[in-house]
């Protein structure tokens, strides 16, 4: 008996703080839906709804708004189908007047207008282009060398993977500055070579690349080494179709970085047409900062691919990150 | 196999040793130098010895940001340690819907951070923020949150409170709440892991001998997963010291009077908008020491063996 109050009370407190975990996002996907005006007086903080005035007449109910009401007429604005004024100031009786409340109400237009407002088709499709290429290149820079320190000996294999190893420590603003003169002399701010070809190499996949050839049976590469095939043969043949579950654990974890990378998209580039999703969010943030709901509409817009790669690689990000922060 | 000279696995080093030459290692070492020279925003720069450095540590602005930073560092390290230990322990005494409260808890994690830096900063908005509505419900006056200066000593002791104790501002508060919200649940995970390495062994011997919950947590639980919370204070500590995305999305140039200002943002500043990169790299070397000296720190403590 007293287990399950135990149980029940962890079961209350988890979900409480779990609450508080997803709640911004909640909050933003219903900000997102409402109109502006709803949004500013925050009486449906989450659940978006609409209210407004209806003129009952003979001829059926109209939109209105209501400019000035008193105990027996009101003075009315009369709507059209799209919501814009057809007839102005006009004194209707009271009781003709009705206040409706539709509850949910979703703006998805908030969207559209989002869209309208910034490129974020362009955004998205350089975020896509820089994210995959750069994506590929990292795989095959860490497929080779991860392959060297793991399987073969050759001289200053410790030194060199201590260098990688010290490079991986230092933090990308130390070098922030140094990288855009380097750029800067190579001409190469403001291309998408600057958001790419740095970032062919990670350190992090060739070590986790390296502990999984390592965890390969060493019979496999002698039986291999007998057949007579090469060591580039035993890589593609070999070694590649039974990495397949750590590339793609490897490439999510490089996809959700790149694809929220935003410091250096920032700094190396300045054209409109160069932005990647993260730095034309943030020009939006600047430009629209008063409204509010478009705001929320990019926002949810723009983690939603990371959202369902989350969703569908989850238990491998999981269990990779639980095992990245234990020393092997 | 033997060790003898083959070329074999230096070319398959090449690619990246090569890139990681070039935007890593050059990059680098260029970091250490810029600081001693003058540079505007393109061709070369003329030597200037320490001037740099004598202006920095003049500069009342890089005093400020570094005591920002302090503050921030402070601020988030205990609760994201604090936090997640609780998590993990919760989560580990369940089995039924343990994976969805992971992931509602690694959310954020995987998110970006401009996104969600937008998101907070409307949610701590004076006017129709969430933060306000919530404080209402328990009968709190709305806040000022990101755009209040004054520290939060000061707004809880009142103001015959000592400017000089004021303490961080409001405005950093409220940033480092969403600081401790973005990685609670990648600590919680980490946590999580040290918990299941921990032998039922010991809690059953101490159930034996009649320990509470409590004792159990404080002499058993505690002393084990010590490495995991010696390496989750030296990351935060070094991953909050290069906060920027949440000061130049959330605040309006690091301020109210720059009680936000984040180091890695003063560079930033004073790198592309002043177009001082000497002097920027000046700071940025100044971190770099400060993140060496905590890197060392941490790999030492690593060798140790806890328990």
């Amino acid at each position: 008996m007293q287990a399950k109050i135990r149980l029940g009370i962890i079961y209350a407190l988890l979900t409480i703080f779990g609450l508080f975990m997803i709640v911004p996002f909640i909050w933003m996907i219903s900000t997102s839906l409402m109109t502006q005006s709803e949004f500013n007086k925050q009486e449906a903080v989450f659940v978006p709804k609409e209210e407004y005035h209806v003129w009952n007449t003979d001829a059926g109910q109209r939109r209105i708004l209501v400019v000035q009401a008193e105990k027996d007429s009101t003075v009315i604005h009369v709507l059209n189908k799209d919501l814009k004024i057809e007839r102005e100031y006009i004194k209707v009786p009271s009781n003709a007047i009705e206040q409706v409340v539709k509850k949910p109400s979703f703006h998805w237009e908030n969207y559209k207008k989002a869209f309208k407002k910034v490129p974020f088709g362009i955004y998205f499709k350089n975020t896509l282009f820089v994210s995959f290429v750069s994506l590929i290149g990292v795989m095959i820079t860490s497929f080779l060398a991860a392959y060297a320190f793991a399987r073969m000996e050759f001289k200053g294999k410790k030194l060199i993977f201590l260098l990688f190893l010290s490079m991986m420590m230092v933090p990308a603003p130390i070098y922030l500055i140094s990288s855009y003169m380097l750029l800067d002399k190579f001409n190469w701010l403001d291309t998408y070579q600057a958001l790419i070809v740095p970032w062919c190499v990670n350190i992090f996949t060739i070590f986790m690349f390296r502990q999984h050839f390592r965890s390969l049976p060493k019979e496999l590469f002698d039986a291999a080494m007998i057949d007579g095939a090469s060591t580039f043969g035993i890589l593609w043949r070999i070694v590649l179709p039974l990495s397949k579950p750590i590339i793609a654990t490897a490439s999510v974890f490089a996809l959700i970085g790149s694809w929220n990378s935003f410091m250096w998209p920032l700094v190396m580039t300045n054209r409109p047409e160069l932005r990647v999703l993260q730095v034309g969010l943030s020009y939006f943030n600047q430009e629209a900062s008063t409204q509010t709901t478009l705001l929320m509409a990019a926002s949810t817009f723009s983690i939603l691919p990371i959202l369902i790669l989350f969703f569908l690689a989850q238990k491998q990000i999981i269990a990779s990150t639980a095992k990245t922060g234990m020393k092997d | 196999m033997k060790t003898q000279w083959k070329i074999s696995p230096y070319l398959y080093i090449l690619p990246a040793f090569a890139l990681l030459f070039l935007f890593r290692m050059i990059p680098v070492a260029m970091s250490l130098v810029i600081g001693f020279f003058e540079w505007g925003i393109t061709g070369s720069g003329t030597f200037i010895g320490l001037k740099n450095y004598i202006a920095m540590f003049k500069d009342e602005v890089f005093w400020k940001s570094l005591s920002n930073t302090v503050w921030f560092v402070v601020l988030v390290v205990p609760a994201s340690i604090i936090l997640p230990l609780i998590f993990a322990n919760l989560l580990n005494q369940i089995t039924k819907l343990k994976s969805l409260f992971r992931i509602m808890y690694f959310l954020p994690y995987v998110t970006s951070l401009v996104a969600v830096s937008i998101v907070w900063k409307i949610i701590f908005s004076e006017q129709a923020g969430l933060a306000n509505s919530f404080l209402g419900l328990f009968g709190i006056a709305p806040l000022g949150w990101l755009a209040e200066s004054t520290g939060i000593f000061k707004l809880i002791f009142g103001s015959g409170w000592p400017d000089w104790l004021g303490g961080p501002s409001l405005a950093l508060c409220a940033i480092s709440i969403m600081t401790i919200w973005k990685s609670l649940g990648y600590n919680t995970i980490l946590y999580l892991a040290g918990l299941q390495n921990i032998s039922k062994v010991y809690y059953e011997a101490a159930d034996i001998d009649g320990a509470s919950k409590f004792r159990q947590f404080w002499n058993i639980t505690l002393p084990l997963v010590s490495p995991t919370t010696f390496y989750v204070l030296i990351m935060t500590t070094i991953s909050s010291f290069q906060a920027f995305s949440q000061v130049y999305l959330m605040t309006d140039k690091g301020g109210p009077l720059n009680s936000t200002k984040l180091i890695v943002y003063y560079i930033y500043e004073r790198g592309f908008d002043a177009l001082d990169m000497g002097y920027a790299s000046a700071v940025a070397l100044f971190l770099f020491i400060i993140l060496l000296i905590l890197t060392i720190i941490q790999m030492r403590g690593e060798k140790k063996v806890f328990y």
